[in-house]
């Protein structure tokens, strides 16, 4: 089945850099069709940050996000430009800390942004939490698929602080 | 033992340069073309005799892969439109030299700076025409990341074989979008033909087509964009001497266009048949494997055309023709063919969505029904 994903957020988050984490873990560890786009243009310095995963089973052709599925978004412009169209029964995971409406679709309110600065220490890792939180929220794919995603795609020397950012992301989704 | 990895359009057609042996690489930075230079800027020096230079523009990054290449190198450059556009003299120096390279264009929206982000189809015709002179070209259109590294390979094989300049004409969407892409231990490569040391260094038999013989193989080689004799030497005012050299050159691939063809067919007995390359193939196979009335040619190489294949289609009362460009092959076909051929030309940015092109297909089946 087709799922289409939609991240965004500003730019420096680290949206982009979710978006092809993500579609990697999926792709190589968890042995899915994946299709991974983004928003390349001048607002994607310093304004709005927007990327694009689509999971399959079999091979995907329209390589564009129609009618996302499921919604990551981490900051209130991100969700102004989303967050209000989305079907009834899409999936969003949000920066409660960042995001102040809430959409008419099932949602989680997850304080990465907070978390990954106060608990962790590195604000930089609020995008790992929120990778956390949406493999733990819907399973698209696999956690041990994020995993790896996660270890081969982070600089070196920061496996284990990503490693706690990814597991407070599943954990803060069982507190919900 | 292969490898699967999860790679950009752009940094296939790069990792595809370097499996298929190519060490130079000379050009300047230009969206959405960028990351093809540099993934080649970071691999070229770890590779032996490997060499990465950014020029001055896009003139000298053609003319460095020109020059490169008379090193006996396999080389490289990549563009987009603007620089495209630039390339275009050298292009038909390299053609008229007999000089194998690789060009890569990720098309972007134009005329002019254009949309430098936005990802068009609108340097076909350049692409074929754009060189003054007659000349013949080689172009390739992938339409997956995977095509991306096994065309941009090729391209490097049908350079050597037929000793010409070959473009590799991809576009933002397929340059930028990332998917899982098989990357083989080793890949199949053509040399070019092999001179003989008693060989004037541009005689040819009866396939038309000169050994190779670069600067330093220890044979005398002159190289002019001038017509030129056997020898290489210029000889621009005898009109038999030019007359035979660029019917030579220009037949050289044309004659073989038809070996050079590479192209899928499905449901070769449907009435509305789509024809695409590129991009908008995939919205094409979107609306093929929903409805199962229309039939479709993908063409992997464009120019030269391979008209023949369209004489495939016994049943065709319409060929559907979707690009991102308001309409350039769409004129090719019709050249080729008596039957009606509707043009699905989009510009903007936006690849059609199977959506429209049933639209377009629905509103011919309708015209179809009332006569």
């Amino acid at each position: 089945m087709r799922t289409e994903i939609r991240f965004a957020g500003f730019g420096g988050q680290g949206i982009i850099t979710s978006a092809v984490i993500f579609g990697k873990a999926a792709a190589l560890y968890d042995n899915k069709y994946v299709v991974q786009t983004q928003v390349y243009g001048p607002e994607a310095r310093g304004g709005a940050a927007t990327g694009a995963v689509i999971i399959d089973e079999v091979e995907i052709l329209y390589p564009k996000v129609v009618d996302p599925d499921i919604y990551v978004i981490m900051s209130q412009d991100g969700f102004d430009k989303y967050g209000t169209k989305t079907k009834p029964d899409a999936i969003m995971v949000l920066d409660s800390g960042l995001v102040h409406d809430r959409p008419n679709c099932t949602y989680y309110e997850v304080p990465a942004s907070r978390v990954a600065k106060e608990d962790l220490g590195r604000v930089i890792v609020a995008n790992i939490i929120m990778l956390g939180a949406l493999v733990a929220a819907t399973g698209v794919i696999g956690r041990e698929a994020l995993k790896e995603g996660i270890l081969t795609s982070v600089p070196k020397g920061t496996e284990e602080l990503n490693m706690k950012a990814m597991i407070q992301g599943f954990e803060l989704i069982q507190k919900i | 033992m292969s490898k699967l990895e999860f790679l950009q359009g752009n940094i296939a057609c790069a990792k595809g340069a370097i499996a298929a042996g190519c060490t130079f690489f000379g050009g300047y930075p230009i969206t959405p073309s960028t990351e093809v230079a540099e993934y080649m800027a970071e691999a070229l020096p770890k590779i032996e005799r490997g060499c990465f230079i950014q020029m001055e523009d896009e003139i000298a990054g053609i003319a460095s892969t020109i020059g490169a290449a008379w090193t006996g190198a396999r080389s490289m450059t990549a563009t987009s439109g603007p620089g495209f556009s630039l390339m275009m003299e050298n292009i038909g120096y390299a053609f008229m030299t007999e000089t194998p390279c690789v060009i890569v264009n990720v098309q972007r929206g134009g005329p002019s700076t254009g949309q430098p982000t936005m990802a068009a189809q609108g340097d076909m015709m350049q692409a074929r025409y754009g060189s003054h002179g007659d000349y013949a070209i080689i172009a390739l259109c992938p339409a997956t990341v995977q095509e991306c590294f096994e065309l941009t390979v090729k391209a490097f094989n049908l350079a050597d074989q037929f000793r010409c300049p070959v473009l590799v004409m991809t576009d933002e969407i397929i340059g930028h979008m990332r998917e899982r892409v098989i990357i083989p231990d080793s890949v199949e490569i053509i040399p070019p033909k092999p001179a003989k040391p008693t060989d004037l260094p541009f005689a040819t038999d009866e396939t038309e087509i000169p050994g190779f013989l670069p600067f330093g193989s220890g044979q005398r080689t002159h190289v002019t964009g001038l017509t030129h004799d056997e020898r290489g030497y210029p000889d621009s005012a005898d009109p038999q001497r030019h007359e035979t050299l660029v019917t030579r050159l220009v037949h050289k691939i044309e004659s073989k266009r038809h070996e050079i063809a590479d192209y899928e067919i499905v449901n070769p007995d449907a009435e509305i048949i789509f024809v695409c390359y590129g991009v908008p193939v995939r919205s094409v196979q979107q609306l093929a494997a929903q409805d199962k009335t229309i039939g479709y040619l993908k063409l992997r190489i464009v120019w030269p055309f391979p008209e023949e294949v369209l004489k495939q289609f016994k049943c065709v009362s319409t060929f559907i023709v979707p690009e991102m460009n308001l309409g350039m092959i769409s004129r090719e076909i019709e050249r080729h063919t008596t039957v009606p051929v509707v043009s699905a030309g989009k510009i903007g940015g936006d690849l059609h969505t199977a959506q429209e092109l049933q639209e377009i297909a629905n509103a011919y089946k309708a015209t179809r029904g009332r006569t």
